[in-house]
């Protein structure tokens, strides 16, 4: 008997093996790459080994000697050579800006000399060298292990004694963007629900005919492709567009007084809400189906108002439905990032947004990373929200 | 009072007509943008407003050259081509993995069903760009970026969770004994499969597979990290789109997938039907 069952174990488990194999290898792998590259970045430690070995024992404070100097334009001249001293420098500039063109300017003007002092010649092509600061930066640059995106995706930075402190006021963008994020989707699950609501309840207690008719209406933007109804809010909202148009006709609103309603904030949150909206409404109609209809009329006979038989009746057996809804809506929402990106203009953008734009434009890898890992722990911690209150078993689609 | 209470739980006549207003008002908000987009994309005027004689009905307003210009253009066959190849490789091997899985899943004996269900399913929840940021770290290295088989693993483990859910819900519809009865008659594991669990899970296989490829279908942001100019699929070619000039081609290509989307739905809901009460009661939300 022990062993049957063992043996059906076993088997249960060798079916679930190739999938989890497989999310291990082209999901879970990968993430774990991403958290590294948040800490790990070994490409200046890998192109300026010696510079950086003697800097080792250098105070921090006076100029290096005369052969850390040789040592920076020997191994300039190499990376030039090899053609990645655009990648080291601009890295080093991550660290102290200015520094891509103090780099690249004396790789260029050392490139052939071999002058009599290199610290004459080096400070001559560029005078950033006679100060520590440049050298902090390469020393700074070259450690292999950092954690400078992290500090710099939670508004920290090391000053130059290398104690954790606040960035200054006009640099604190990443936590307040984070901040905007969640409290972005706290009101689109907050709408979600009051909209979602009274749907739900009327699809749950509607004739069968009618409710199946009503649930289809609601599962046709669920099936629809998130970028044509992406598409049709900007055909919807844009200054000429069908919305403003109406409110012209009827006369709410001047020509020149049409209202703006994309590209920016009330965009995001128009097109979030409509594109998240069956996610709350599904599990709230899955549990009013449940509740008998006895209940309510069972608390009217008793005397209550339908205002009490709703609060202290009806409502919290909703509240399973509602709890899943809103972490399902919430935790999708704080990770969007097409709907931002194509109607949120420029203050409509959500952590996600940040995230692409240092992956694509900035090319700062690492702290794209970092603020993935940011935005990843808090998906994670309400991840476990979900399965605490409702079940991960229990998710459910349409 | 008592009597509208019973019938209304939500109040007299006018609280009535208010509660059915709000719900109409919300279920335009839902399938506005579908109607809108459809009629529009006949528009004969590269607008995106109703032209006053589309308003008028009037012939001359209307025409398909939106249409006529997807076909004759040679890039959005071609992006077709690219989703369709990505989209059915993706989800065959999210199809074929996610149905072993939901089967081990499904069984009583599976040691740590939680935490396995918990890992099979975080691509769903995981934000896309931070998927989709680790795969181009990861996929780049192996020489996976900018190839079809890089956005095919990736499309196969963002789907692959829509079937473990559909295939597990249908099973947890049926009766174990049926298995255990084919396999004291003799069946082996495998024909047991073939011959009694399959059909009955049939409609939940399909309906997943449906599921993993509409999300193959409609993803971008794996495309944008990951694809290269020969990767270009239909939602990355609406993207530029969008973000750079928007054309009604746009909505003409748009209107299609909403066919597109209908035929799907229409599908799932027949299939659900169809595999009868016993996996209606699961399939249904909840």
């Amino acid at each position: 008997m022990a062993r049957a069952l063992r043996s059906a174990r076993v088997r249960a488990a060798l079916l679930t093996l190739p999938l989890v194999a497989f999310i291990g290898a082209t999901f879970v792998a990968p993430l774990g790459a991403m958290l590294i590259r948040g800490v790990h970045q070994p490409l200046v430690a890998d192109s300026m080994p010696r510079t950086l070995a003697r800097l080792e024992g250098w105070d921090g404070r006076s100029v290096p000697d005369e052969a850390t100097f040789r040592t920076l334009a020997s191994e300039l001249r190499s990376l030039r050579e090899r053609r990645v001293l655009g990648a080291v420098a601009a890295r080093v500039n991550r660290v102290e800006s200015g520094m891509r063109g103090a780099l690249v300017r004396t790789a260029r003007k050392l490139r052939r000399a071999s002058p009599a002092s290199w610290r004459e010649a080096t400070i001559a092509a560029d005078p950033a060298w006679g100060e520590a600061r440049a050298w902090r930066a390469i020393r700074r640059a070259g450690e292999r292990y950092t954690a400078r995106h992290y500090l710099n995706a939670l508004d920290l930075r090391r000053d130059a004694a290398g104690a954790v402190s606040a960035q200054p006021p006009e640099r604190r963008i990443y936590l307040s963007l984070l901040g905007r994020t969640l409290a972005v989707a706290a009101a689109i699950t907050a709408i979600c629900l009051v909209l979602g609501y009274p749907l739900a309840h009327l699809i749950a207690n509607a004739r069968p005919a009618t409710s199946n008719l009503l649930l289809l209406l609601v599962l046709v933007p669920f099936w629809t492709s998130l970028l044509v109804r992406t598409t049709s809010w900007i055909v919807l909202l844009q200054n000429q567009g069908v919305v403003n148009d109406l409110l012209v006709a009827v006369g709410l609103i001047d020509e020149e007084e049409r209202v703006a309603l994309i590209y920016n904030m009330t965009g995001t949150l128009i097109a979030m809400t409509h594109v998240l909206l069956p996610f709350m409404i599904l599990p709230l109609y899955a549990v009013m189906r449940t509740i008998p209809p006895q209940y309510l009329r069972a608390a009217a006979s008793l005397g209550a108002t339908w205002r009490q038989a709703f609060v202290r009746v009806y409502w919290p057996q909703t509240l399973p439905g509602a709890a899943a809804g809103a972490l399902l809506v919430f935790i999708l929402a704080i990770g969007y990032y097409i709907t931002p990106a194509l109607v949120g203009g420029r203050t409509g953008q959500l952590i996600s947004n940040m995230i692409a734009y240092h992956m694509q434009e900035s090319l700062n890898w690492g702290l794209a990373a970092a603020l993935g890992g940011v935005l990843l722990v808090c998906v994670a911690a309400l991840y476990l929200v979900y399965d605490r209150l409702v079940g991960i078993e229990r998710m459910r689609l349409a | 009072m008592a009597r509208s209470a019973e019938r209304r739980p939500f109040g007299d006549h006018l609280g009535r007509g208010l509660y059915l207003a709000f719900c109409v008002a919300v279920l335009v908000f839902l399938i506005a943008p579908m109607l809108v987009i459809v009629p529009l994309s006949f528009n004969a005027e590269p607008y995106f407003t109703f032209t006053e004689g589309m308003l008028r009905l009037d012939a001359d307003a209307w025409s398909l050259r939106w249409y006529r210009g997807i076909v004759a253009d040679d890039d959005w066959p071609r992006a077709l081509g690219n989703s369709l190849v990505i989209g059915v490789a993706a989800t065959a091997i999210a199809t074929a993995l996610g149905v072993l899985a939901a089967l081990g899943l499904a069984n009583p004996a599976m040691p740590g069903r939680v935490p396995v269900t918990a890992l099979l399913l975080s691509p769903m929840v995981t934000p896309l760009v931070i998927s989709a940021a680790g795969m181009f770290f990861f996929y780049s290295d192996l020489g996976l970026a900018q190839t079809h088989l890089g956005l095919i693993l990736a499309h196969a483990a963002l789907g692959a969770p829509f079937v473990v859910i559909t295939v597990t819900a249908t099973l947890a519809g049926f009766d174990g004994n049926l298995a255990r009865a084919a396999a004291s008659l003799g069946a082996a594991p495998p024909t047991v499969f073939r011959r009694v669990q399959l059909p009955l899970i049939a409609p939940g296989v399909i309906s997943g597979a449906l599921f993993a490829f509409a999300t193959s279908l409609d993803e971008v942001v794996t495309v944008l990290f990951l694809g290269g100019l020969e990767q270009r699929t239909i939602p990355r070619k609406m993207w530029s789109g969008i973000r750079e000039e928007i054309s009604p081609e746009i909505l003409a290509v748009a209107t299609i997938l909403v066919a597109f989307a209908l035929l799907l739905l229409g599908t799932v809901e027949w299939l659900r039907r169809r595999g009868g009460e016993r996996a209606a009661a699961r399939f249904r939300p909840g």
